[in-house]
């Protein structure tokens, strides 16, 4: 139990990683993860395709790979930097990339079923007052798809949040990189730095999904 | 009014044909629609009504044949097609309002979107064509919030918003209760008085009777017979016709 105590400082630090890794990666997923369930309901064939194929592989892929091909892949072979001199900023965006693009696979997939509770007459209606189908999309099926879905998208956060720790893979000094080196240097308090590190993760995905099961009910869409 | 005058006519159909899958819903049909003109489409269901309809503003796509609106073919998709349904209003069978924008929002969408009009110019307006359909004190609730006859109403304001050349509605009172259906017809009624090209599929006959210049009998995918409905309805001339109006009217 002291080890937790004297040690709360770096537990704090790597759990903030933790809580930043998410909240980026959660950002750009749902931005990529829109535009991606975009693509799968356009009209071009070609953006369809393209859509298909992306979430196809990503996910399918453990998140492992992914992460460690950014790392690896983009990060050493192909030389991509973040920063001049800091290794820790390339691997936080290395593996904000990897989780990103992981992600938003899913969060293509849920979209997609949220689009599909949409009613057909919705979107004919738009088109039918002349509004283009980007348009149609962003302004009336997206809107509501959104709504449909957000409990779904709230378990995707939740998942994701956990999800971060695959970021040790390459070096990232998040929550679970932190508390394998507690083990290291704290041999007999296993077992209280790991429900430490247990409870810590609890305290950021409990409140979230409280949060969207709240959420969902107040955004819900009467018909 | 079923003769056009000199000018060319707001729409004509030619040849026009559509399957879905093995069912043939359009037979090589023809038919014009003209400026200012009220054509109502009855017949059987399942005839091709609705198709007939929805191909005018290209919600169906047709199989071969020719479809011109305002003298120019209609568009196969893109800006050119959403320009072409901004000046094609429609009514549909299930209201269809947008379930997330309030009843204003609905009627100020299209506009404020499609046509760049400035928001206050466009609610202004909005609140005005509520006011006409006897709608404006709901304007900031829900469609859930209203009966289907007030958003059956507010339907028909947001097609009227656009400034349309012309108002598909697509059997506008058949989701309805009864109670609900004459407001709808009364509103419709109003805009036939007014001039609007207007085509409408229904069941109501006496809207037909009413409203119409023109009735479009349509069975199996063709169009058996078309007329002044004084003449149609007193004197149909094909038994197709004959059988439908004895089966709707006799009781």
């Amino acid at each position: 139990m002291e080890a937790v105590v004297d040690e709360l400082p770096v537990i704090l630090q790597a759990f903030w990683l933790t809580v930043k890794l998410t909240v980026v990666s959660g950002v750009i997923s749902l931005v990529w993860g829109t535009v991606l369930a975009a693509m799968r309901v356009s009209p071009l064939p070609v953006l369809r395709g393209a859509g298909t194929v992306y979430v196809n592989i990503l996910r399918n892929t453990p998140l492992t790979l992914v992460i460690v091909f950014c790392g690896l892949g983009l990060g050493t072979v192909m030389d991509v930097q973040f920063s001049a001199d800091d290794l820790s900023v390339d691997n936080f965006w290395l593996s904000t990339i990897g989780l990103s693009a992981y992600t938003s696979a899913f969060v293509c997939e849920v979209l997609r079923s949220g689009i599909n509770t949409v009613p057909i007459g919705q979107a004919e209606a738009a088109r039918s007052i002349g509004l283009t189908f980007p348009q149609t999309l962003r302004l009336v099926v997206l809107p509501q798809a959104v709504r449909a879905v957000v409990a779904p998208l709230g378990s995707l956060l939740i998942a994701l949040t956990k999800n971060t720790t695959v970021a040790a893979a390459i070096g990232v000094a998040e929550a679970a990189l932190r508390m394998k080196n507690l083990f290291d240097a704290h041999g007999s308090d296993i077992i209280p730095i790991f429900l430490g590190f247990a409870v810590g993760f609890l305290v950021l995905t409990l409140p979230v999904g409280l949060l969207f099961g709240w959420l969902a009910r107040r955004v819900a869409v009467a018909r | 009014m079923t003769d056009t005058g000199g000018s060319a006519p707001l729409v004509r159909l030619e040849g026009v044909n559509k399957h879905f899958g093995p069912l043939h819903v359009l037979k090589d049909v023809d038919l014009s629609v003209g400026r200012g003109e009220v054509v109502v489409v009855i017949g059987p269901s399942g005839g091709g009504k609705s198709t007939l309809c929805r191909v005018v503003n290209r919600l169906e796509t047709i199989d071969s044949g020719t479809i011109t609106f305002d003298g120019r073919e209609l568009p196969a998709e893109g800006r050119a097609l959403a320009r072409l349904r901004s000046e094609v209003g429609m009514v549909f069978q299930s209201f269809n309002l947008f379930s997330h924008k309030t009843i204003l929002e609905n009627v100020t969408l299209g506009p404020t979107r499609v046509r760049k009009v400035p928001r206050q110019q466009a609610e202004r307006r909005g609140m005005e064509l509520l006011e006409r359909v006897g709608i404006a004190s709901q304007a900031g609730k829900h469609p859930a919030q209203l009966s289907g006859g007030q958003q059956q109403r507010v339907a028909i304001a947001r097609a009227l918003a656009m400034d349309p050349k012309m108002i598909l509605f697509d059997e506008p009172t058949s989701a309805l209760d009864p109670e609900m259906v004459q407001e709808v017809l009364d509103v419709m009624t109003g805009l036939a008085r007014d001039g609007m090209t207007m085509m409408v599929v229904t069941h109501e006959m006496g809207f037909a009777r009413r409203a119409a210049d023109r009735v479009v009998f349509m069975a199996d995918g063709q169009i058996v017979e078309e007329g002044v409905p004084a003449e149609f309805f007193t004197r149909p001339a094909s038994e197709r016709a004959r059988d439908f109006l004895s089966k709707i009217l006799s009781h």
